[in-house]
């Protein structure tokens, strides 16, 4: 890796963090995993100048049950994610997007919060935040922060973290036991992008990954899968309206087009596995 | 996964212990931990890092560079433009003038007035670290008066399309025509024709390419992650008019090839020049993306196959017409890969009428140049294609339109109408144990209730009965092509003191196992032990003559070389072993390492034995040499004819287009297997590369001739996740042209697979109205093409969904997972 030259700081504590970043102004970036920021460094796409790594704050470690709400700890890699029995239980639709991410490599060093972040919209997990109406939760030289996940994410790698703030960790609503749920990964190869990635909770949300600059949530298509009968025709017509809110890319492996026709097929799958048809 | 079985055949004359066995490759310890020496690791005293400034255009004159205030950067050391280098760098080599009257425009290493390719080094900074230099780049001010770029080689030969070269866009063309074509095509029942792309590639070795070069007292050696260190040092001192005994070329191991690293690089040349000039050693190694842009790419053709046959499937004729992607300029075989297949697109099958005609064509994209396979590949995709459509055409069993075709087991050895002499083979016998195997039958009642039930995922299943030539080559056939140079290949082998060997060999393994391979060849051969043998390799100054590694060729040709110097190393032993053991020389025999005199009883001397008593030297004979090493060059009569039948399932989901494979056999015949490990090794990679370019793979240019597939993220590879089980087996039929009966294994599993996988695809189209998807065979243009099919009804179209395909792509940085 041939990166232009960087400054680099490792804070001992969540404050200090925040005042590195502040200090360091808007050529500052902060670096956990690095499985996002690494790659950018080294095609010179991305060039700060200073880097505040956060791999070692205790602060944005663990996963806590919060009665009604889990609280994932932004460090927490994506093979922890999951792994972890709390996840699993409470937000099975996090773990099971996790497993498709990248590689067993990516997995282990990636973090939540990073992916976050970093707010790819071809990543998984933000369309999975969205689709579970998580809330993000932020430190800044102002204090702490909490984030709806429909206002975090503003467009193509951007996200409403004001400069010197830190994402900390994600707030997700536990899920019922009787809450089914999908994630369908439409991808060329194992460790490929999703070309379209659709994120279900069964009649009642769906988060897109890749259908547009930010994660998209289908209102259209979760108000018709809303109390219809959990039939397949029924969830297949629902499905029909899963392309209604997106704006998809056009590369080298989709256009719009059949990026919108493969919305509605695996949303229809996603749905029928979800409501278990 | 591989029972090995032999159900063919018999064994060949060395059977014995270490010949056949299966021997973890006694130089992967030091390979997949890293302790080795890449060309990458090198570290010189002094030595400084080069980086290269890269055209951004496809096409342009360049009217000015300025190095001054990349010179004044931080570390920096020197900064060259082209004009730096006139007339010292020369014209980059290419050794195949395939006709008289070829157009081989001249190649500056660095350009000096125009660049016709993305990626063209224009200029470089020398820097005292890698950062230093890569900071510099950015530095070096440019300017280009842009031209119009050249992109497809349809059109490029069109009146009035611009020029990527003063004498225009045709390099060659060349024919080869043999029986009446005219005849068989009159009248002929069933005539069809098809046009198949064979998309550009992106070789993509494990390891990137490196050099390093150090010039002291007007003496170089330049170490580089190439295959062809002897090929390199030849070509060095043409290009460079250093004396040949002043150039050193060492090929430290190196990370995997295919054809890319058969080379003579810009790179390779500009470090020497850098080096001389500058008095400090200078090293540089591309990034993944430096080498997307600029490596040789591979294939990149357009065929045209028109074929005439009897009612009954027999074939009458076939005609090829090529449209081969040459690049900017012609590199060292350029011109020469399409012609391999020339003698390959009838395959395996009889006809009585054969024309081939191939027009090199210039654009302005990245040279193309060989690429695992060269030429077998585009020749067996399209005939095997074609095979699939005849018989869809006739209404019969593609297996079945492939036997009525086929050089029959008693026909060999067979001269074919591309003039080829096949020494042996049995295509019946390879065909019927992948059939079992696969469970054919099964498969077919399968698919056809799947049809019946309209099940969204079909099934489709693919056929692919190959044959390539191997062991490049005989030098009497290259010199017929016009090739420059010969087919021979050189080894030594040297019996030390204490009864070790040394064994050089001029094959320079890049990752193929020769180290395992010779060592088990001269196991046998002498009766010494597997542990006990050492093979060197890949220095100019330890194996001073070889012919390197490419087109399998290091075993026909290399290993049998190695044979040939074992022999008269034992010939040497027998005179010494003859005085020793007090017997005339014509009744001693020497067998598992141990020579006797016929009817002598126990009087014995081990070949380790008579190495000491020659390294001694007390009691030779009169005139007897101290030295019982010897060294071999082997020029093959013939090329070997390696075969096989493969056959592949795939399940589509025709609501998405996602092709999946389910079940892929490969039975292959390499003749006598030396190392059955490395040849399941082979197989298995060969298959994934072929696999890739029939699903995966493709380089793509846009509009304005930029490569948007610079990154892994945009030129998919697939990893063992999203490749099948392979089930491989081997029939042995011996080759006969050569004494081990070995016919070559490196390319096999790429050349038969690409077609097995599209035949399976578009057999499950075929009811949809399909009849092609373009490569690589992407979700998005298999749905497309079931959709383009129902469209049009159950009208036979073929589809082309290529041109509708998206052109922009953001920059990926392979960012956030």
């Amino acid at each position: 890796m041939i990166p232009v030259k960087f400054d680099y700081a490792r804070p001992g504590s969540l404050d200090e963090a925040v005042r590195a970043l502040a200090d360091g102004g808007e050529d500052a970036k902060v670096i956990a995993g690095g499985q996002s920021l690494l790659p950018l460094l080294r095609l010179r796409l991305a060039y700060p100048d200073l880097l505040v790594d956060v791999g070692r704050l205790d602060e944005l470690r663990g996963v806590r049950d919060e009665g009604t709400t889990l609280w994932i700890g932004a460090l927490t890699t994506h093979d922890q994610v999951l792994r972890d029995p709390l996840i699993v239980e409470h937000c099975g639709l996090l773990a099971e997007a996790a497993v498709t991410v990248a590689d067993p490599a990516v997995r282990h060093r990636g973090t939540l919060g990073g992916s976050l972040s970093h707010a790819d919209p071809a990543a998984d997990l933000p369309a999975v935040v969205a689709a579970l109406d998580a809330t993000i939760t932020a430190r800044g030289p102002a204090g702490e922060r909490e984030i709806a996940a429909a206002d975090f994410f503003v467009d193509y790698l951007t996200t409403s973290l004001e400069p010197g703030e830190i994402l900390t960790g994600v707030r997700v609503p536990k899920l019922g036991s009787g809450w089914g749920f999908r994630y369908e990964k439409f991808h060329r190869t194992a460790q490929a992008w999703a070309i379209v990635g659709v994120a279900a909770l069964a009649r009642r949300s769906n988060g897109q990954t890749n259908m547009g600059p930010v994660p998209v949530r289908a209102r259209a298509a979760e108000q018709a899968a809303a109390g219809v009968e959990a039939n397949l025709a029924a969830l297949l017509s629902a499905a029909a309206h899963a392309d209604a809110e997106a704006r998809p890319p056009s590369d080298l492996h989709g256009a719009p087009d059949y990026r919108r026709h493969l919305a509605r097929v695996l949303t229809g799958r996603a749905l029928a596995a979800a409501s278990r048809v | 996964m591989s029972t090995g079985t032999e159900t063919t055949g018999t064994q060949a004359e060395v059977p014995q212990k270490e010949f056949g066995r299966a021997r973890p490759r006694k130089e992967d310890a030091r390979l997949v931990t890293g302790q080795t020496t890449w060309t990458d690791n090198l570290i010189l005293p002094g030595m400084l890092h080069i980086a290269y400034v890269r055209s951004p255009y496809a096409h342009a004159r360049i009217t000015s560079v300025d190095v001054s205030a990349a010179r004044s950067m931080p570390g920096v050391i020197a900064a060259f433009s082209g004009a730096d280098f006139s007339g010292e760098q020369g014209s980059l080599p290419c050794a195949w003038p395939v006709t008289p009257d070829i157009v081989i425009p001249a190649h500056p290493p660095m350009a000096t007035e125009e660049v016709r390719y993305v990626g063209e080094a224009v200029a470089c900074v020398v820097a005292r670290d890698r950062y230093m230099a890569a900071d510099a780049v950015s530095a070096v001010d440019v300017n280009y008066e842009p031209l119009a770029p050249v992109l497809d080689i349809r059109t490029a030969l069109d009146d009035g399309a611009p020029k990527v070269h003063e004498a225009g866009n045709k390099s060659f063309e060349w024919v080869f025509q043999n029986g009446d074509l005219d005849e068989a095509f009159r009248d002929a029942p069933v005539v069809i024709e098809r046009n198949y792309r064979q998309q550009r590639l992106i070789p993509s070795a494990m390891e990137p390419r490196a050099v390093v070069c150090s010039c002291v007292g007007g003496e170089f050696t330049l170490w580089s992650s190439t295959q062809i260190p002897h090929v390199l040092r030849v070509m060095l001192a043409l290009v460079t008019g250093v004396p040949e005994q002043n150039i050193r070329v060492i090929a430290p191991d190196v990370g995997g090839g295919f054809g890319s690293k058969l080379q003579v690089t810009a790179e390779e040349v500009l470090a020497m020049l850098i080096a001389r000039r500058l008095g400090r050693p200078v090293k540089w190694t591309e990034s993944r993306s430096e080498g997307n842009l600029t490596v040789h790419h591979g294939r990149d053709q357009w065929q045209r196959i028109r074929v005439a046959a009897e009612r009954d499937g027999r074939l009458r004729g076939l005609s090829v017409d090529l449209l081969a992607d040459m690049g900017a300029y012609l590199m060292l075989v350029t011109p020469g890969v399409p012609l391999l297949g020339a003698f390959m697109f009838n395959s395996i099958y009889k006809m009585d009428a054969y024309s081939f005609r191939c027009t090199g064509v210039f654009t302005t994209k990245m040279p193309t140049d060989a690429y695992r396979g060269a030429g077998r590949p585009e020749a067996t995709f399209g005939i095997e294609r074609t095979m699939d459509e005849l018989a869809n055409e006739l209404g019969l069993d593609p297996l079945e339109v492939r036997q009525r075709n086929w050089i029959t087991h008693e026909e060999f050895p067979y001269t074919t109408i591309s003039g080829l002499t096949y020494d042996s083979g049995n295509y019946e016998a390879a065909t019927a144990r992948a059939r079992e195997l696969f469970g054919y039958d099964q498969l077919r009642q399968e698919q056809a209730a799947r049809r019946a039930s309209g099940d969204p995922v079909q099934l489709g299943i693919g056929i692919s009965t190959f044959t390539e030539m191997c062991g490049l080559a005989p030098s009497r056939v290259l010199g017929s092509l016009a090739y420059g140079a010969g087919g021979w290949e050189n080894a030594s082998v040297r019996m030390l003191p204490t009864g070790k060997v040394e064994v050089v060999t001029g094959s320079s393994a890049h990752g193929q196992g020769h180290e395992t391979a010779w060592s088990q060849i001269v196991a046998d051969k002498l009766g010494v032990p597997f542990e006990d043998i050492r093979v060197l390799h890949g220095d100019t100054q330890v194996s001073p003559k070889g012919m390197d590694t490419y087109g399998s060729r290091s075993l026909t040709v290399g290993g049998v070389a190695v044979l040939s110097a074992c022999d008269k190393v034992i010939a040497k032993a027998k005179v010494i072993a003859s005085a020793l053991l007090e017997a005339p020389p014509e009744e001693v025999e020497f067998e598992a390492g141990t020579f006797r005199a016929r009817g002598g009883g126990a009087a014995a001397k081990t070949i380790q034995e008579i190495a000491l008593a020659t390294f001694a030297a007390h009691d030779l004979p009169d005139g007897v040499e101290p030295s019982l090493d010897s060294d071999a060059t082997y020029d093959p009569d013939n090329f070997s004819f390696p075969h096989g039948t493969h056959l592949c399932a795939t399940e589509i989901d025709t609501e998405t287009g996602m092709v999946t494979i389910r079940s892929y056999v490969a039975v292959d015949d390499v003749g006598t297997v030396v190392n059955p490990l490395i040849v399941d090794g082979q197989v298995h990679g060969g298959l994934a590369q072929g696999i890739a370019q029939a699903l995966y793979e493709e380089a793509v240019y846009d509009d304005d001739g930029n490569l948007l597939t610079t990154t892994m993220a945009d030129y998919l590879l697939p990893s063992a996740a999203d490749l099948p089980h392979f089930t491989t087996d081997r029939t042995q039929t011996p080759a006969t042209t050569n004494p081990m009966g070995v016919k070559g294994v490196g390319e096999a599993g790429t050349i038969a697979s690409t077609p097995a996988v599209v035949n399976a695809i578009i057999d499950a189209l075929r009811q949809f109205g399909v009849r092609d998807v373009p490569m690589p065979c992407t979700p998005e243009r298999v749905w497309r093409a079931i959709q383009a099919g129902r469209d049009s009804g159950t009208q036979a179209q073929g589809t082309q969904p290529q041109g509708t395909q998206p052109r922009g792509t953001q920059p990926r940085g392979g960012g956030a997972r």
